[in-house]
């Protein structure tokens, strides 16, 4: 059974002078335990697929269908994909001023367990659990009081993320170029968390622009978009081929 | 697909829990303002002579005054004839002398709305449900309460008098403490400083009568709950609260009315007095009724509220947030007459539908070394305008004045108006003044991140806000603090969802 499933997939983008076609028949198949990377040059629809997925205002679906665990996405508000089990790692995490970061993440933990019938986890023990992971990125135990994201650094709003997917615990992450602005350090971090999340039971999909990131999740399969479209898949070596030949020798 | 952005969510609807009428027999006035209404006014407090002439020259003066149209509100002329100016639970025409003779529908009333009149309990508040009340164990607060014209009940009376505290009824204040209340009252805001201060002067009914001696710091909070039960009545309450030297009072002051398709008005005047070293908090949470989603109703607050920092280090900050009313129309102030007296404002003022804000705060700067704080959180939802209007003043005796100004005003939605006119005349070139302005929306990012991670719209929505508000959550008492997060929470549903 796949974890999830995108079938034939056509979106638009809602912009100022209508509607800007730019998913163009995307399939793709995730099952549990593999972690897939999505490469394409700029302008290929890789972030529209994670935004698409994930409910995102401003888009379209045309036609086409996506599944998670075998329920419809497409048709739900964005905050009922999370509570299935869909989780965005965003390209730029946006700022909430005011919101401190642990009472985010408690509404947050709340949210979820409420959707799935559980018991909301006891308040101190999850500052503990939040505060100990944090640790485990790198991140300043103080940045938990500040206000989600404001005036973090780059790389610090990214470890966020991080540290988001590790304490959610999704059945599916969508990292949207996670990697992107991040020394190599930071990387490392980063790549060390998603390596922390992967297990047999959930999947990882891995969207960016450049090869490097792969030398630390490894991937078991990469594919290639290309307006709107896979036009090439195959596993790691895919990448590499990339690296060395840019993409224009497959569009 | 199914998105939320914030401009499909924008939407009416918001739900008001005070709405209820209570059905008590009352004397109430008819309709009709003249200088026998004044009177009658007078006779039936059975006031000094002083206080009658008092009346009747404000009354006098409000005559030849005008409305005032600047503030950028926008509402039919009043017929000020079609208003009753006084309205009293018959049950309580001889005034009860305890709580157990306060007619128990009032009681039941003031249960409905959360705010126990019982000595034992701890809280006075605006929240509707008691049940929702997070209150700290032992955090007791003294109580005025003032239904329609008249004062039904003070709680604490004793345990406070043994402080030195006096905490009653203006009405009966005039009668035990004339002393006090010829010599402050009007001392502060004039009887013809303003169109609706003079109306109020006129025909002020109840209100609070706060006076601690020196070198007392009160031993507990105490509270004013407002609440206009009667059709076609005005409420024009007085407060007068005065500090002597050295002491300290925290006062908190709530309204509620019920949901009435006329408008109703609300004309109070609020006046405090803090001596030398003297500090006064006030702090308010007003949510009157606010009128339907399409603007039918609401009470028209037109409020003036001002303090006088009279002696040197005297401290006086005010902290508003503000959910209710279909216009609001209200500046509190302080004078800073003191040397090193401080003036502090902390304001959130939420619109939402077709309500209308025109609220900010002036602070005169006379003394040396004076020192004023102005922080004003400004949220606009549905169709509402939202308006800061500050005045700093700095006097030419004012050396080495200080002022710190911040004006943030948020937009939830694209039919919303948010305006900043703020004010500055300084005559002192020592002075220090700052202003930072800043105007964001709740954008679709914020609210996606939030929905991204589960958390549902309206929640998402009231986190953010609650965020945007925290700087004056702070400052105000912890209970009132909680208290302030879930009306914003009531007051914004509909508003996106």
């Amino acid at each position: 059974m796949s974890l999830l499933n995108v079938s034939d997939l056509h979106a638009s983008v809602v912009t100022d002078d209508g509607a800007q076609p730019i998913l163009k028949g995307l399939t793709l198949e995730v099952k549990p335990g593999e972690v897939h990377a999505i490469m394409g040059p700029n302008g290929s629809g890789k972030s529209t697929l994670a935004n698409v997925l994930s409910g995102r205002p401003g888009y379209t679906v045309n036609s086409g269908t996506a599944t998670l665990d075998g329920q419809g996405l497409l048709e739900l508000e964005p905050f009922e994909r999370a509570q299935l089990g869909l989780f965005l790692a965003f390209q730029y995490p946006v700022e909430i001023p005011g919101v401190s970061n642990m009472e985010f993440l408690k509404a947050s933990i709340d949210s979820l367990a409420r959707a799935r019938g559980e018991e909301q986890p006891n308040t101190a023990t999850f500052m503990k659990q939040v505060r100990e992971l944090a640790g485990s990125l790198d991140l300043d135990p103080a940045f938990l009081k500040r206000g989600v994201n404001e005036g973090f650094s780059g790389g610090e709003k990214k470890r966020n993320e991080i540290m988001q997917l590790l304490l959610l615990q999704p059945k599916l992450a969508l990292l949207d170029e996670t990697d992107s602005g991040l020394d190599i350090d930071a990387l490392k971090v980063v790549a060390e968390g998603v390596n922390r999340y992967r297990s047999a039971e959930n999947g990882v999909v891995l969207i960016t622009h450049y090869q490097r990131l792969l030398d630390y999740i490894v991937p078991d399969f990469v594919h290639v978009l290309s307006h709107g479209k896979i036009i090439e898949s195959g596993d790691k070596t895919l990448a590499l081929e990339l690296e060395a030949k840019g993409y224009a020798w497959l569009t | 697909m199914s998105n939320s952005s914030v401009d499909d969510l924008v939407e009416a609807g918001s739900e008001y829990h005070a709405g209820f009428v209570t059905d008590v027999e009352s004397e109430t006035l008819p309709p009709g303002l003249d200088e026998s209404v004044v009177r009658y006014i007078s006779a039936q407090k059975k006031e000094p002579d002083w206080l009658t002439e008092w009346r009747l020259k404000a009354f006098a003066q409000w005559q030849e005054m005008r409305e005032p149209k600047w503030a950028h509100v926008h509402y039919p002329p009043i017929n000020f004839q079609d208003i009753s100016y006084y309205s009293a639970p018959k049950s309580q025409t001889d005034g009860p002398r305890s709580l157990d003779e306060v007619d128990p529908e009032l009681l039941r009333t003031y249960e409905k709305l959360g705010i126990p009149l019982h000595e034992q309990a701890a809280l006075a508040g605006v929240v509707p449900d008691p049940a929702a009340i997070g209150s700290p164990a032992g955090a007791n607060v003294a109580v005025d309460v003032v239904f329609d014209s008249v004062s039904i009940a003070t709680t604490f009376k004793e345990t406070l008098a043994e402080a030195g505290v006096i905490f009653c009824p203006i009405s009966e204040a005039v009668h035990s403490h004339p002393e006090l209340v010829q010599k402050y009252l009007g001392s502060v805001i004039p009887q013809r400083d303003n169109y609706y201060a003079a109306l109020n002067s006129a025909v002020f009914s109840d209100g609070s009568f706060v006076y601690i001696p020196k070198g007392v710091r009160c031993p507990m909070e105490l509270s004013t709950y407002f609440r206009i039960n009667e059709r076609n009545t005005g409420q024009f309450e007085r407060t007068l609260i005065i500090a002597d030297e050295g002491s300290h009072v925290s006062y908190l002051e709530g309204c509620t009315a019920p949901m009435r398709d006329e408008n109703q008005l609300h004309a109070a005047v609020v006046e405090l007095v803090a001596m030398g070293d003297a500090q006064i908090k006030y702090s308010t949470v007003q949510n009157w009724y606010p009128g339907d989603e399409n603007g039918k109703g609401g009470i028209y607050n037109f409020v003036t509220k001002r303090g006088l920092c009279a002696g040197p280090r005297a401290k006086i900050s005010w902290t508003q947030v503000e959910t209710g009313s279909a216009i609001t129309w209200k500046y509190p102030s302080v004078v800073l007459r003191g040397d090193d007296s401080v003036g502090e404002f902390y304001s959130v003022a939420l619109t939402n539908n077709r309500q209308q804000a025109d609220t900010g705060t002036k602070m005169i700067h006379m003394g040396k070394n004076t020192k004023s704080t102005i922080v004003s959180k400004g949220i606009s939802a549905g169709g509402s305008e939202n308006c800061y209007r500050g005045l700093v003043r700095i006097s030419p005796t004012a050396h080495n004045a200080r002022n710190f100004t911040q004006c943030d005003s948020l937009l939830i939605g694209d039919r919303c108006g948010a305006h900043t006119f703020p004010y500055i005349e300084n005559k002192n070139n020592s002075a220090t003044i700052e202003h930072e302005a800043s105007t964001s929306k709740v954008s679709d990012d914020q609210l996606f991140a939030c929905q991204q991670r589960g958390i549902e719209t309206e929640q998402a929505v009231s986190m953010i806000v609650n965020g945007f508000c925290k700087e004056v959550f702070r400052e105000l008492p912890m209970e009132f603090a909680v208290e302030a997060g879930k009306l914003l929470e009531v007051s914004l549903e509909g508003a996106v969802g």
